[in-house]
């Protein structure tokens, strides 16, 4: 069994109207079934109201499934016992900071979780230099969270999930507000914890340039897996993806432009460097 | 001209110990008509040289001229403004309050003093032009998906009839199709009102697609102002700043780079994709 596995992970919500009688059942998320390994890096893609999120806010048991079952390293999420033990092993990162952040001080913010987990003080303090410098926020360690920009304040909420060392982190939309600095030091940061902490990263994105680097990618729509494998497999897939709301690489949706256009290229072109290369490779004629 | 900024200067909590200069000689002109990207690293000064477009905030020096008058001059009537420039701020949803989608709409003319029958036909009209589903006119915002929650809140802005349209990162969070619909309506409405817009935004790849004039902000300075082409072709620049350039335009300099004659200019999707194909003989 892998860090996060689900079987027929279903779940409902029920839509009331004003006396309180139930109007609607929607299924944001159905039977949906996938065993993510530890160290991995995965990406979920999905349009608004695929169900993505929801599925994410069970990996952390922010959500319990309505039918089915989801262990976090061996944990199952119904198990309220062990909702700590769940939330210490996988962090979360929303998309919006400001929902998370309640210190007055950066330091104090990023301190929190592992205070609340009973870390002796030296120790905090050494993650919380350790965190804030691998989102390069330790300037800015003695400032006031509020004065702060958008992108400036997710770095510092990613510090403090950092801080509590999880073993999987899972990021919704983390990027959304930030701008390109920001949005590659936050990949640079969170494929670096992958690579040298083997920390599992789950990450949800709208970005499609986000996903090039992942082990594998989920595709959800209307709350089921439509769509895995390697980003180049999935990315090749291009007039699919238009379908689901979604779109390639700036880089794959060229190459795929020149295919059209009847240039013999493969598909599945996610890099500058395997464009270029393979160009080059038909201008020699080979 | 529209709007004339002259040597606006505005700094944050002056003479406290945080004080910081937001904005330094900013000096710009807008024409009427004009559809004009606005990009920066967070900080850079965007949502303060916007909020300065329609008075929320004042500056601490500099005039600012709106239709030839002076917006700091007393009699200069700041209401007027505020429904002339119509600013809708980043994740317009969150402010949504009313309980169905088009009496929400239909506060900011309200507001305005319009009667009950002006009012409902504004709604009526921002809410179509946003291209927002009619049968979800009396639902609860909240049961919305993002993409309609975002158009029902610029609708809200639109409604007010403004001369010039601010978006401030319209797109963010929205999935590439929903991104693509709200710029596109946005687009059409420029085209087909000649309304001014200024779009900020974060993707380079959006500017690059739909603004005819792009204004780089840093440190609270206008450091290019010029057609997005032009801009982008300074590209090692705007990687300093922490920004970059839409990701054709380094995989046509790239391809440059290995011999390839392609016009490394190219900024949109249809104008990489000729570029190569000439270079390749096609």
């Amino acid at each position: 069994m892998g860090i996060v596995k689900s079987e027929d992970l279903t779940f409902e919500y029920i839509i009331r109207d004003d006396d309180d009688n139930v109007e609607n059942v929607k299924t944001a998320v159905d039977h949906v079934s996938l065993d993510i390994e530890a160290g991995q890096f995965i990406a979920i893609l999905g349009h608004n109201g695929s169900g993505k999120s929801t599925f994410a806010k069970h990996i952390n048991a922010l959500l319990t499934p309505t039918e089915g079952t989801i262990w976090v390293d061996g944990i199952d999420t119904k198990d309220g016992d062990r909702l700590w033990d769940i939330r210490q092993t996988a962090g979360m990162v929303f998309q919006n900071p400001d929902n998370q952040i309640i210190g007055t001080i950066v330091e104090e913010d990023v301190g929190f979780g592992p205070e609340n987990l009973g870390v002796p003080t030296p120790e905090i303090w050494e993650r919380v230099d350790a965190s804030l410098e691998a989102v390069g926020m330790t300037e800015y360690r003695h400032h006031s969270p509020n004065k702060l920009s958008g992108g400036q304040k997710q770095r510092v909420a990613i510090a403090g999930i950092l801080a509590m060392k999880p073993k999987c982190i899972v990021l919704d939309e983390p990027t959304a507000m930030l701008d390109p600095n920001g949005r590659k030091e936050v990949i640079a940061t969170i494929t670096k914890l992958n690579k040298e902490e083997n920390v599992t990263v789950i990450l949800i994105t709208h970005y499609m340039d986000e996903v090039i680097g992942a082990d594998k990618v989920f595709v959800m729509d209307e709350g089921k897996v439509v769509l895995e494998g390697m980003p180049k497999e999935v990315f090749s897939k291009v007039e699919l993806l238009n379908t689901l709301r979604l779109d390639v690489p700036q880089t794959t949706e060229l190459a795929y432009r020149l295919e059209k256009a009847g240039v013999p290229i493969r598909r599945g072109i996610l890099t500058i460097d395997e464009l270029t290369t393979e160009l080059k490779k038909l201008r020699a004629g080979l | 001209m529209l709007i004339i900024l002259d040597k606006v200067n505005y700094v944050y909590s002056e003479g406290s110990g945080f004080e910081m200069k937001a904005l330094n000689d900013i000096s710009l002109t807008i024409n009427k008509g004009e559809f004009i990207g606005l990009i920066g690293h967070t900080g850079s000064g965007k949502s303060t040289l916007t909020q300065h477009l329609n008075g929320l905030l004042r500056a601490t020096s500099g005039k600012i001229y709106y239709d030839g008058q002076d917006i700091y001059d007393k009699d200069f009537n700041m209401k007027s403004l505020r429904s002339k420039v119509g600013l809708v701020f980043q994740y317009p949803e969150h402010q949504l309050f009313e309980t169905d989608v088009f009496t929400d709409v239909c506060f900011g003319p309200k507001n305005l003093g319009l009667d009950k029958k002006e009012t409902e036909l504004r709604a009526f009209e921002a809410l179509e032009m946003v291209g927002f589903p009619k049968e979800l006119f009396y639902n609860s915002p909240f049961e919305l998906s993002g993409g309609q929650k975002r158009r029902a809140a610029i609708a809200g802005v639109l409604a007010m009839k403004p001369e010039v349209l601010i978006l401030d990162e319209p797109t963010a969070g929205l999935d590439p199709k929903g991104r693509d619909e709200i710029l596109d309506r946005i687009k059409k409405l420029h085209d087909d009102t000649g309304m001014t817009v200024i779009l900020v935004s974060h993707s380079m790849e959006d500017v690059a697609k739909y603004v005819g004039r792009l204004i780089v902000l840093n440190h609270g300075s206008i450091m290019y102002d010029d057609e997005p082409r032009k801009v982008f072709a300074h590209y090692k620049e705007l990687e300093k700043i922490g920004l970059a350039a839409p990701q054709l335009t380094y995989i046509l300099n790239d391809l440059n780079k290995a011999g390839f004659d392609v016009d490394t200019g190219a900024i949109t999707m249809d104008e990489a994709a000729q570029a190569v194909l000439k270079s390749l003989g096609r």
